[in-house]
C-alpha cells in the first residue's frame, strides 16, 4: 500500500488556507450531537479538548493522573518556537519551516511542517491572551532565547517552567469547559483499548485506576493525544507513567505505527549514579545558550575540571561545528559526547559524563544573570547530585527523550482507522527524523488549537452523530478482552517484579536499539526481546486483583505493551538501511563520522501494520517528496 | 544506610488505616525518596504483599502528585522540595521515618498515601481562568507587560497543585493555593477584567468544597515546595475587598 499523506495542491503558503476551504463544516445547531473523546491532557490533549467544547461539541476527556494539571507536558522546561521575529533577526514562517525539515533531516512531510510554522505565532498569542507569564524585557515585550539547530532568537518561554505554564493556561481553559459542561472529565483512568466498528474508531475501552472497573465509552470520533514512548528505554527523561499503551492498542486495531525507531537522544541530562534510578532528569538544552560543553583533551586526566587549564581542555562541539557550537542539534551533540566518552575522555563516575560549564558566562554577565535565566535549573542539579553548578561545572550525558515516530497521520492528523485522529507527541509527523528543540510544545498546542477543530469537522460532518453505542458487539468484545488480559496477567504469580522486566528491557533497548546501532545490535535485540516477552508471560509477580486501586497490575500492563513495541522499534530500524537523524546505524557514517542519509532508497515514512504478536508486521510507505527545499547534507560546520 | 519505616497503610476510604512498621535495608544516598520507596515495594511484591500505594509521575518536581506527609510534614523536611527531589542523603543510618498521606477533610483518602484532591480542581473550575477563546485573540506583544508584573505573576504561577499547604494548615485551607492563582491572573492586564468576579467565585468555591478558613498561620509557606509566598493571601485579601466595594 502507498499511503496518501492527503497534502493540498498548489503552493506551500497556500496548502493550509486551501484545504481549510475545502473542509466540511459541523452547524453549531448540530455540533452538541457529536460526542467526541479525548485521551491525554497534555498539551496536545488539553489544549484540543478545551477547543473543541468551546465550539459546542460533547467532550470526553481522559487521563490516567488525579488531575489533567499534571499531564507529562508539564515538565517542559526550555520554550516554545514561533516564526514572530520579534528580534527582527531574520526569522520567517519559511525560516521556522526550513530549521525543521532540515533538524528532521529531511524525513518529515514538508506540507505539515510549513503548516505549523504557519500557526506557531497564534500558540503564542493564545497563551498571552490565557494569562501564561512568558518572559518579558522591561520595556514590557516578550523576550526571547536561542535554542539548539537555529541561527535566530525565536524561543518563547516562562523561566525552566515553559511547559508548566502553556499547559496551566490550557488547563485553565479545560476547567472552563468542564464548569460550563461542554466536556467531561475522566482523570484516573486508563484507555486501554480503542474500539473500531466497520472500520471507523469509535470509542475505547477504559479501567478506573481507583475501582478497577471496566467500562466502555461510545463516540462519533476519537482524539489520541497521549504522548511518546521513550520509556520503553526504562531510564528516559519522561515522566514515570509516560507509555505506548494507547498508541500501541490502537496499532493491534489497525492503525498504522510509522518511523518507531525515531527517538531522539537529549545531549544535557545528569548521567546515571545507580542501579536504583528511576528516570533521569533533563538540564534544559537552553542551557547551552551559555553552557559551554568540554572533556579533557588526554585520556584519564583525573584532575578536578577547575585544575584543569584551558589548553588542556577540548571544548569539542566549538571545534567541530564552529557556526552552532554548543547549539548544533541534538542527534549531532548527543552522539559526539558518546564519542568522547568512547574514546575515555569522560568524566564524573563511570566515565559517562562530559562538563557543561558555566564559568565563562558568569564572568561574563555575572552570577545573577546566570540565576536568573536559570535559577531552577540550577537548583535541581544541586538537589540531585549534591553539586552546585555556579562552582564548578555541571556533568551531563546524553538521555532518551522524544519521540519522533508515532501513529501515522495524514494532513488532517487522521490515522488509517477513519474518525481516529492522533495529535501532539504520539503523532509522528512533523519531526521527522529528529525534533529540534522547543518544538514540541508548540507542535502539541498546534494540533489542538488550530488544526483539529478544522480537520475533525470535515469528518464529522459525514457522519451520523451517535450511529454506535456500548451495547454493540465490538464494544461487548473489547470489555471482555481487557477484562481477560487483566486477569491473565494477575494469574501468573511468578517470581520477577514488573520493574525488573523494565529495567531488563530497557538496557537490551540502550544497548542494541539506542544512540548507535548495527546491523548485529539489531538482530541481537530481535531475538532478545521476544525471548524476554515470553519469560515474562511466564515468571511475572503482579500482586493484588483487578478491583482496585493496583499499580503494579497498572505498570505491568504498560511494561507487556513496551516489550511487544521494542521488537517493533528494533525492526524498524534494521530495515532503514542509513543514518538519518537520530536514527545512527554504525555502518552508515560519513567519513567525518556524520549521519549518512540514503536518499535514493529511504526518502520515506515507513509506517507499520500489525499482523499479530509473534509475526512480523507489514511495511508500508509514504514517499517524501520536496518541492520546496532542496535535498542537501545536514552541515552545522 | 538501613532505614525503619513506619508507613499509613489503608485499604480503601471505608478502612480505618494504620501504621505498618518496615525495614529499609541498604538504601543508597543517591536515592530519592520515591526509589526508596521502590526499593521497598520490590521486596514487598517479592514476597508477595501489596506494595505501598502512592502517587507520583514526573519525579523532578514539576507535576505535584507526589506529595505525602514525612516525619509530619507536608513533601517532607527539606525546604522548598518536593518529595521525589529529596534524597536519602538528607538522612541517616538507622533513621525511623513515619510516612502517611496529606491529611484534610477536603482531601479523602483513596488508598495507603493516594489521597484525591479533585477539589483543587473544582477551585479552579469556578474561576481559576481568563476566559480567552481559541482564536481571536490580539498580537502576544499587543499587551505590553511591565518586567515586574510579569515576574510577580510568574511567582505566583508556579504553584504546582501538590496539596502540601492545605494539608499543613491547622484549618486545611487551600487559600494560598487560591491566592496563587488570583494573584497571577489579577496582575496582568489579560486578567483584570474577570479579577473582581474571580476572587469572589473561588473563595467562596474553596469554603464550599471544605476547605477552611485561613487564619494566618502561615504554615503553608513553610511547606511549599515551591516557596509561594504569603503575601499573595494578602494580594487576594486586597482584591476580596476591592471586589466587595464595587
Ligand atoms: C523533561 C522534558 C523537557 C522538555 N522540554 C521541552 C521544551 O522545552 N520545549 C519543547 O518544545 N518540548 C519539550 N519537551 C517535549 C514535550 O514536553 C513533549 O513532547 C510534549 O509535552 C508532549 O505533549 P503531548 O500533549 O503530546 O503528550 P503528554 O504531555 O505526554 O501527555 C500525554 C497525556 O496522555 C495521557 N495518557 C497517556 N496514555 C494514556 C492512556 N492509556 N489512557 C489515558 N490517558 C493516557 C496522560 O495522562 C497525559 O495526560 C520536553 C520533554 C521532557 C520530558
Ligand atoms: S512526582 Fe512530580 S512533583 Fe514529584
Amino acid at each position: 500500500m502507498i499511503l496518501d499523506g492527503k497534502t493540498p495542491s498548489g503552493p506551500l503558503p497556500e496548502k493550509w488556507d486551501k484545504r481549510k476551504q475545502e473542509m466540511k463544516l459541523v452547524s453549531p445547531a448540530n455540533k452538541r450531537k457529536y460526542r467526541i473523546i479525548v485521551v491525554g491532557t497534555g498539551l496536545a490533549g488539553a489544549s484540543a479538548a478545551a477547543t473543541l467544547g468551546e465550539l459546542g461539541y460533547n467532550v470526553e476527556s481522559f487521563c490516567f493522573q488525579d488531575t489533567p494539571r499534571r499531564g507529562h507536558s508539564i515538565a517542559a522546561q526550555g520554550g516554545v518556537n514561533a516564526a514572530k521575529n520579534y528580534p527582527n533577526d531574520g526569522d520567517s514562517i519559511y525560516r521556522l519551516f526550513l530549521d525543521t525539515v532540515k533538524g528532521g533531516d529531511f524525513r518529515a512531510r514538508e506540507s505539515n511542517v510549513y503548516r505549523l510554522a504557519q500557526v506557531s505565532g497564534s500558540v503564542i498569542d493564545q497563551a498571552v491572551a490565557q494569562g501564561v507569564p512568558f518572559a518579558r524585557d522591561y520595556a514590557g515585550y516578550l523576550d526571547n532565547r536561542s535554542f539548539g539547530g537555529a541561527q535566530v532568537s525565536r524561543t518563547f518561554y516562562a523561566r525552566g517552567q515553559t511547559g508548566q505554564q502553556l499547559l496551566l493556561g490550557a488547563f485553565g481553559s479545560l476547567m472552563r469547559q468542564i464548569r460550563v459542561g461542554s466536556v467531561k472529565l475522566h482523570p484516573r483512568t486508563e484507555m486501554l483499548d480503542l474500539v473500531v466498528v466497520n472500520g471507523e474508531a469509535k470509542g475505547i475501552t477504559v479501567r478506573d485506576l481507583v475501582t478497577g472497573e471496566v467500562s466502555s465509552h461510545a463516540a462519533d470520533a476519537v482524539c489520541l493525544c497521549t504522548g511518546g514512548y521513550t520509556n520503553v528505554f526504562y531510564l528516559s527523561t519522561n515522566a514515570a507513567g509516560s507509555n505506548v499503551t494507547a498508541t500501541y492498542r490502537a496499532f493491534k486495531k489497525g492503525a498504522l505505527f510509522a518511523n518507531p525507531c525515531f527517538t531522539q537522544i537529549h545531549p544535557t541530562c545528569i548521567p546515571v549514579t545507580g542501579d536504583h534510578q528511576s528516570k533521569l532528569t533533563l538540564m534544559s538544552e537552553s542551557l547551552r545558550n551559555d553552557g559551554r560543553v568540554w572533556v579533557p583533551k588526554t585520556k584519564g586526566d583525573s584532575r578536578a575540571p577547575g585544575d584543569i587549564p584551558e589548553t588542556d581542555r577540548d571544548y569539542f562541539l566549538e571545534r567541530k561545528y564552529p557556526a552552532f557550537g554548543n547549539l548544533a542539534p541534538r542527534d549531532i551533540s548527543s552522539r559526539a559526547a558518546k564519542e568522547v566518552c568512547d574514546e575515555g575522555r569522560g568524566v564524573g563516575p563511570g566515565g559517562r559524563g562530559v562538563y557543561l560549564d558555566f564559568a565563562n558566562a558568569i564572568g561574563r554577565l555575572g552570577e545573577g544573570t546566570i540565576r536568573e535565566r536559570y535559577g531552577n535549573l540550577f537548583e535541581m542539579y544541586g538537589q540531585i547530585t549534591a553539586e552546585n553548578a555556579y562552582q564548578q561545572p555541571m556533568r551531563i550525558y546524553p538521555a532518551p527523550h522524544y519521540a519522533m515516530g508515532g501513529l501515522w497521520v495524514d494532513y488532517n492528523l487522521e490515522s488509517t482507522i477513519p474518525g481516529l485522529f492522533v495529535l501532539g507527541e504520539a503523532n509522528f509527523s512533523d519531526h521527522g527524523a529528529n525534533r529540534l528543540g522547543a518544538s514540541a510544545l508548540m507542535q502539541g498546542l498546534a494540533d489542538g488549537y488550530f488544526i483539529i477543530s478544522y480537520t475533525i469537522a470535515n469528518y464529522l460532518a459525514r457522519a451520523t452523530p451517535g450511529a454506535v453505542t456500548t451495547n454493540h458487539a465490538e464494544f461487548l468484545k473489547s470489555r471482555e478482552d481487557v477484562a481477560c488480559f487483566t486477569s491473565k496477567l494477575l494469574a501468573i504469580n511468578g517470581k520477577r517484579t514488573v520493574n525488573e522486566f523494565h529495567r531488563e528491557l530497557g538496557r537490551l533497548m540502550w544497548e542494541n536499539v539506542g544512540m548507535a546501532r548495527s546491523e548485529a545490535s539489531l538482530k541481537s535485540a530481535l531475538s532478545l526481546i521476544p525471548r524476554l516477552r515470553a519469560e515474562f508471560w511466564e515468571n511475572v509477580k503482579v500482586t493484588g486483583t483487578g478491583t482496585e486501586l493496583n499499580q503494579e497490575l497498572e505498570k505491568a500492563g504498560r511494561v507487556a505493551d513496551f516489550l511487544e513495541f521494542g521488537e517493533l522499534m528494533a525492526l524498524d530500524a534494521l530495515h532503514r538501511n542509513e543514518s538519518c537523524g537520530g536514527h545512527f546505524r554504525v555502518e552508515y557514517e560519513m567519513p567525518d563520522g556524520e549521519a549518512k542519509r540514503d536518499d535514493e532508497n529511504y526518502c520515506y515514512v515507513a509506517a507499520w501494520e500489525f499482523k499479530g504478536v509473534d509475526k512480523a508486521p507489514e511495511l508500508h510507505k509514504e514517499p517524501l517528496t520536496f518541492e520546496n527545499v532542496k535535498l542537501a547534507v545536514r552541515s552545522y560546520k | 544506610m538501613n532505614l525503619t519505616l513506619y508507613v499509613w497503610r489503608q485499604k480503601g476510604p471505608k478502612d480505618a488505616g494504620r501504621l505498618v512498621r518496615y525495614e529499609a535495608k541498604d538504601v543508597s544516598p543517591d536515592m530519592s525518596f520515591l526509589e526508596m520507596l521502590d526499593l521497598v515495594n520490590e521486596g514487598l511484591v517479592r514476597k508477595g504483599d501489596d506494595p505501598i500505594a502512592f502517587d507520583h509521575d514526573c519525579r523532578e518536581g514539576i507535576c505535584g502528585m507526589c506529595a505525602q506527609v514525612i516525619n509530619g510534614i507536608p513533601q517532607g523536611p527539606q525546604k522548598k522540595t518536593t518529595v521525589c527531589q529529596l534524597h536519602m542523603r538528607h538522612f541517616k543510618n538507622g533513621d525511623t521515618i513515619y510516612i502517611e498521606p496529606l491529611r484534610a477533610r477536603a482531601f479523602p483518602v483513596i488508598r495507603d498515601l493516594v489521597v484525591d484532591r479533585g477539589s483543587l480542581d473544582k477551585i479552579i473550575q469556578s474561576g481559576g481562568y481568563i476566559s480567552a477563546h481559541t482564536g481571536g485573540v490580539p498580537d502576544g506583544n499587543a499587551i505590553l507587560i511591565p518586567k515586574d508584573d510579569a515576574d510577580r505573576a510568574m511567582d505566583a504561577a508556579e504553584c504546582i497543585g501538590c496539596g502540601a499547604c492545605v494539608a499543613a494548615c491547622p484549618n486545611g485551607s487551600a487559600m494560598l493555593f487560591t491566592a496563587a492563582k488570583v494573584t497571577q491572573l489579577a496582575t496582568l492586564p489579560q486578567g483584570r477584567t474577570e479579577a473582581a468576579r474571580r476572587v469572589c467565585v473561588m473563595t467562596e468555591e474553596m469554603l464550599g468544597q471544605g476547605f477552611g478558613n485561613c487564619g494566618n498561620h502561615y504554615e503553608c509557606q513553610a511547606v511549599c515546595p515551591k516557596d509561594i509566598k504569603v503575601q499573595f493571601i494578602a494580594k487576594l485579601n486586597r482584591e476580596f475587598i476591592k471586589a466587595r466595594l464595587k
